[in-house]
C-alpha cells in the first residue's frame, strides 16, 4: 500500500511541478531578467568606481550556462523534479499520518497533509529569510545563509510535528476544536521565538561593511563624495519576485493535495467508489 | 494484511503498519531529501563536487524562485 501511496505522491508532486514551472516561465522570468539586468549595471557602475579608484578589476564569473537554458530548461528540470521530491515527501509523511491523526478521510488529510508541507517548507521560512532574486545575496555570505535557511526549515518543520503530537495529546481533555487551536497557538509562539533567536542576514559579521542593515538587499551605490551613481534594488521587482514565489509554492502544494486526495481515496476506500456504477473496485493492500 | 473499513461513520481508513513499511518510508524520504538537497544547497552553501558550478548554474533560476539562498 505505501508504494502505491508514494507512486501518487512523486505524480502529484511532478504535476504541481509543471504547473509552477508555466506559471514561473511566465510571470517570474521577466522580473528574473530585470534583476540580472540590475545587478549587470551596478556591477558596471561599480567598475568604474573602483578603476577611477585605482583599484584592481575583479574577472568576471564564466557563464557555464546562457541564459536561455536557465530560463527555459533549468528552471522547469528544478522545479519538476522539486514538486516530485516534495510530492514523495508528503506521501511519506501521509502514510504514518493515515489513522493516526483523528477520523479524518483521505481526501481532507491529503490537504492537511499539503497545507503542512506549504507551511513547514516554504511558508513559514520564507517570513524569515525571504526568497530573494538574482543581485541580492553577497558571495561570501552564502555559508552561513545557506544554513540558516536550512536551520529555519528544520525548526518549522520539527515545530510542527509537535504541533500535531501536542494537538492529538489535548484533545481528550480540551476536544477536537480546542485542542487544535491551542497546539495551533503553541505553534505560533514557538515558531515567533526561533525567528527573534535568528539572526538578519544584513547582520553577519561579513556584512558589517555594507552599514547596518537588516537583509543584503543592495543600497544605492554612491561616489566617494557621496553622490548616488546607481539607485537601491527596484522595490516594485523585489515585491513581484517574492509574490510570485509564493505563488507558485501555494500552486504546487495546492495541486498535490488536490490531485492526491482522489487518487489515495480511490485507493483506501474502494467501497465508496463502488457504490457508484460502471467503476472496478481496486483491490486494497498491497 | 490491509483491512479497509467501508462504513462511513467509522471512516478511520486504515493504519499502515510503520514496521512493515518502514524500508520504503525511510527509502523514499532519503531519495526526496537528497534531490532537495541538489537543487537547492549544493555548490552553494555546501559542496560535494568541489568548486564546480554546473549544478548551481543550471538550475540557478529555480533555486532564487524556491526561496533558497543562491550566491
Amino acid at each position: 500500500m505505501e508504494k502505491r501511496l508514494i507512486l501518487r505522491g512523486v505524480l502529484a508532486g511532478a504535476v504541481g511541478g509543471v504547473l509552477a514551472f508555466v506559471f514561473a516561465r511566465i510571470f517570474a522570468e521577466p522580473v528574473i531578467q530585470r534583476a540580472i539586468n540590475y545587478e549587470s549595471g551596478r556591477d558596471a557602475a561599480q567598475a568604474v568606481l573602483d578603476k577611477a579608484a585605482g583599484m584592481a578589476m575583479p574577472a568576471d564569473d564564466p557563464d557555464i550556462f546562457s541564459r536561455t537554458i536557465q530560463a527555459d530548461v533549468g528552471v522547469g528540470v528544478a522545479l519538476i523534479f522539486f514538486g516530485a521530491a516534495m510530492g514523495a515527501l508528503f506521501a511519506v509523511v501521509y502514510c504514518v499520518c493515515l489513522g493516526r491523526t483523528g477520523r479524518l478521510r483521505p481526501k481532507p488529510l491529503a490537504m492537511l497533509v499539503a497545507a503542512a508541507g506549504f507551511l513547514g517548507m516554504y511558508l513559514v521560512p520564507f517570513i524569515k529569510y525571504p526568497a530573494n532574486p538574482p543581485a541580492i545575496g553577497h558571495a561570501d555570505t552564502i555559508r552561513q545563509r545557506g544554513f540558516l535557511y536550512l536551520l529555519m526549515v528544520g525548526c518549522t518543520v520539527a515545530l510542527l510535528i509537535l504541533t500535531v503530537w501536542l494537538g492529538r495529546r489535548l484533545r481528550a481533555r480540551f476536544g477536537n476544536w480546542n485542542a487544535s487551536l491551542l497546539a495551533g497557538g503553541v505553534f505560533i509562539v514557538a515558531v515567533g521565538i526561533v525567528m527573534a533567536a535568528l539572526p538578519p542576514l544584513g547582520h553577519l559579521a561579513a556584512n558589517h561593511s555594507y552599514g547596518n542593515h537588516l537583509t543584503e538587499t543592495p543600497q544605492p551605490l554612491t561616489d566617494p563624495s557621496g553622490r548616488i551613481v546607481y539607485p537601491g534594488f527596484p522595490a516594485d521587482a523585489l515585491f513581484s519576485f517574492r509574490l510570485y514565489s509564493v505563488a507558485a509554492q501555494l500552486l504546487m502544494w495546492t495541486a498535490i493535495g488536490l490531485v492526491f486526495g482522489p487518487l489515495a481515496a480511490r485507493l483506501l476506500e474502494p467501497n465508496a467508489s463502488a457504490a457508484r456504477p460502471a467503476r472496478q473496485p481496486e483491490p486494497a493492500g498491497a | 494484511m490491509s483491512s479497509v473499513s467501508g462504513s462511513r461513520e467509522t471512516s478511520t481508513p486504515l493504519v499502515l503498519p510503520i514496521s512493515r513499511s518502514v524500508f520504503w518510508l525511510v527509502g523514499t524520504a532519503v531519495v526526496a531529501l537528497l534531490v532537495y538537497y541538489f537543487i537547492g544547497v549544493d555548490q552553494g552553501a555546501l559542496s560535494i563536487f568541489g568548486s564546480d558550478m554546473h549544478v548551481h548554474e543550471f538550475v540557478h533560476d529555480g533555486r532564487h524562485f524556491l526561496g533558497f539562498p543562491c550566491h
